[in-house]
């Protein structure tokens, strides 16, 4: 009677294995499927012209043949660059204020804010930029350099993509310093350190490793964002030269155009070239910035 | 010397601070302030009339109701997908298994691919089976977007599973797949917050659902039909040149806001209800 059971039991059991496997192999193939499908849909351009003239020129005239990334490319890494440059020094010093000075009750206020940050759509970042920032850098910071900026420059896309990323950070900076041995802090301490010099002398050379891969993950998701960038970037084909030009990173490239690229093969191929590169990047640079994460955990870990 | 240092960065610090919470107020100000005055019942509870797009009357209901039928079908085929997943990379392998490490990092990987890159790509499957922008293609790719959320945000819930609790199980006799019966009331509040955390990313998410569910100005009545979202709903209304269209794109940010909001205090109330089955 037992014996019976028991069997249909196991068999359950080994069911059960087999169908979760095969979901958790099924959805590892999507990474490999993303790749494979984004570089075959990209092979008819990448057959007609070489990937150096591809990545090199800035002549953008999909309707002539001509198809220069370079300018994209440019826009991408300005905005990028200019990004983290703002959010980085405002998170790290936000993250150690937290985990180093703040009290609990602090710490009960400002989690949630960041969560809130974190978690309000990209769009509304949007419309934030293009009602608050454009006009600021239009009519108030913009007359002070230039001549005439229409406002929808990299600066705003900078300013909107460090806001987005900055929760991102703080969370990342915060977690990695709690990683560091409370007994590091107090040795440091006990040798007449301030808490500023146990900051920068301990905490921030001991997570040194960690805090350059949550730049790189900022790096790769600032990399990604679209509709905010969209927005506020001025969709002008040409390399910017200053702050104050308008751009056209890779990601608004490809969402801009989706409707009319259908009607020529190799306008599509263009675009999905332009998808793979982003893929590829941001590919290789989560899976270095996450083994280095994982490294540093384990190192103090035991 | 060093104590002025010390007060010098703490100074710092705190100014740090104010800026992202400054950031924070500006942006719910601003959205509050240019949405309100557009807000009303219609909004709401209208569709898009004709003439909309130029500041005729109606409201974004097809865009609301849109949202709810992608956002509501990708999270249950979501859930579907991941819970197996998570059960499977923390119970049926063990703790310091290669494939689970394995597994993890891809997710954390994934997790970092942007929306837009899921576009594109579902948008590439979709040509090659012939299918149109449909509701069907959104629900896909924001299913696809919010799996590597559920497994992540489950599985940091899912590794704190205490091992004793799973040895008492096995050793009444429970094979490992009865022995999930135990755990699901542990992670229960993992899954809960995983969900909104889904929910409200995939609400958001626009990038995605651009090139997959299209956009029409009618509720969709089946599968194969285009779907409006919410933010794409936004976006379009903000390029109108018309101020009255521009006013009432602010409104629905207001909306889309709000939603995003209530979710993730709900989000809160819940995580702290179903934590009491917890073993700490």
């Amino acid at each position: 009677m037992a014996v019976p059971l028991l069997k249909k039991r196991l068999a359950k059991d080994r069911c059960a294995r087999s169908v979760m496997l095969a979901l958790t192999v099924l959805s590892l193939l999507l990474l490999v499927a993303m790749g494979v499908g984004l570089y075959l849909k990209s092979e008819m351009i990448l057959d007609r012209y070489s990937l150096w003239t591809l990545l090199t020129t800035s002549d953008w005239k999909p309707l002539k043949g001509s198809f220069g990334f370079l300018p994209f490319i440019a826009s991408t890494l300005a905005v990028t660059a200019l990004s983290i440059l703002i959010a980085l020094p405002i998170s790290l010093l936000t993250a150690l204020y937290l985990s180093e000075y703040a009290h609990s009750w602090t710490k009960r206020v400002v989690f949630p804010v960041l969560d809130i940050l974190a978690g309000i759509p990209s769009v509304v970042y949007g419309v934030w930029g293009t009602l608050i920032i454009v006009p600021w850098i239009a009519d108030a910071l913009g007359p002070h350099f230039v001549d005439y900026t229409s406002g929808y420059t990299v600066l705003a896309s900078g300013i909107v993509l460090g806001v987005m990323i900055l929760p991102v950070l703080v969370s990342l900076f915060i977690e990695i310093f709690t990683i560091v041995p409370q007994d590091y802090r107090d040795a440091a301490a006990s040798l007449g350190a301030t808490k500023w010099q146990v900051c920068r002398k301990v905490i921030l050379r001991k997570s040194l490793p960690g805090i350059i891969a949550a730049v790189v993950l900022a790096i790769s998701k600032a990399f990604g964002e679209t509709i905010a960038v969209l927005m506020v970037c001025g969709n002008s084909a040409s390399i910017p030269h200053s702050l104050f030009d308008p751009c056209y990173p890779l990601p608004a490239l490809i969402a801009n155009n989706y409707g009319e690229m259908l009607s020529l093969p190799l306008y599509e191929s263009a675009l999905m070239f332009a998808a793979f590169i982003l893929f590829f990047i941001i590919l290789v640079f989560n899976f270095a910035s996450r083994l280095l994460l994982r490294r540093v955990e384990k190192r103090y870990k035991l | 010397m060093k104590f002025f240092a010390d007060k010098f960065f703490r100074a710092l610090m705190v100014l740090s601070m104010l800026i992202v919470f400054a950031f924070l107020g500006s942006i719910l100000i601003t959205i509050l302030k240019n949405g309100w005055p557009a807000m009303s019942w219609d909004m709401v509870t209208q569709l898009p009339g004709g003439g909309f797009y130029i500041g005729k009357e109606g409201g974004v209901l097809n865009a609301i109701v849109g949202s709810l039928y992608i956002v509501g079908a990708s999270t249950v085929l979501g859930l579907l997908a991941s819970i197996p997943i998570v059960f499977f990379i923390n119970i049926y392998l063990k703790k310091e298994s290669r494939l689970a490490s394995f597994v993890r990092l891809s997710f954390d990987v994934l997790y970092g691919i942007p929306s837009i890159v899921y576009g594109a790509f579902a948008f590439t499957i979709m040509i090659f089976f012939g299918l149109r922008t449909s509701l069907l293609g959104g629900i896909i790719v924001i299913t696809l977007l919010i799996i590597p959320i559920f497994v992540r945000s489950m599985d940091e819930v899912a590794r704190q599973l205490p091992k004793d609790l799973l040895d008492a199980t096995y050793s009444l006799g429970a094979t490992r797949f009865e022995a999930i019966k135990v755990a699901i009331r542990q992670i229960l509040p993992g899954i809960a917050t995983a969900t909104l955390l889904s929910i409200g990313r995939a609400i958001g998410d626009a990038a995605g659902v651009m090139f997959t569910a299209g956009f029409t100005d009618s509720i969709p009545t089946s599968l194969d039909q285009p779907a409006a979202t919410l933010p794409l709903s936004i976006f379009f209304q903000l390029s109108s040149p018309t101020p009255e269209v521009r006013e009432r794109a602010y409104a629905s940010a207001l909306l889309l806001t709000l939603i995003v909001l209530v979710l993730s205090i709900i989000g809160r109330m819940i995580t702290y209800r179903f934590s009491k089955n917890k073993i700490k």
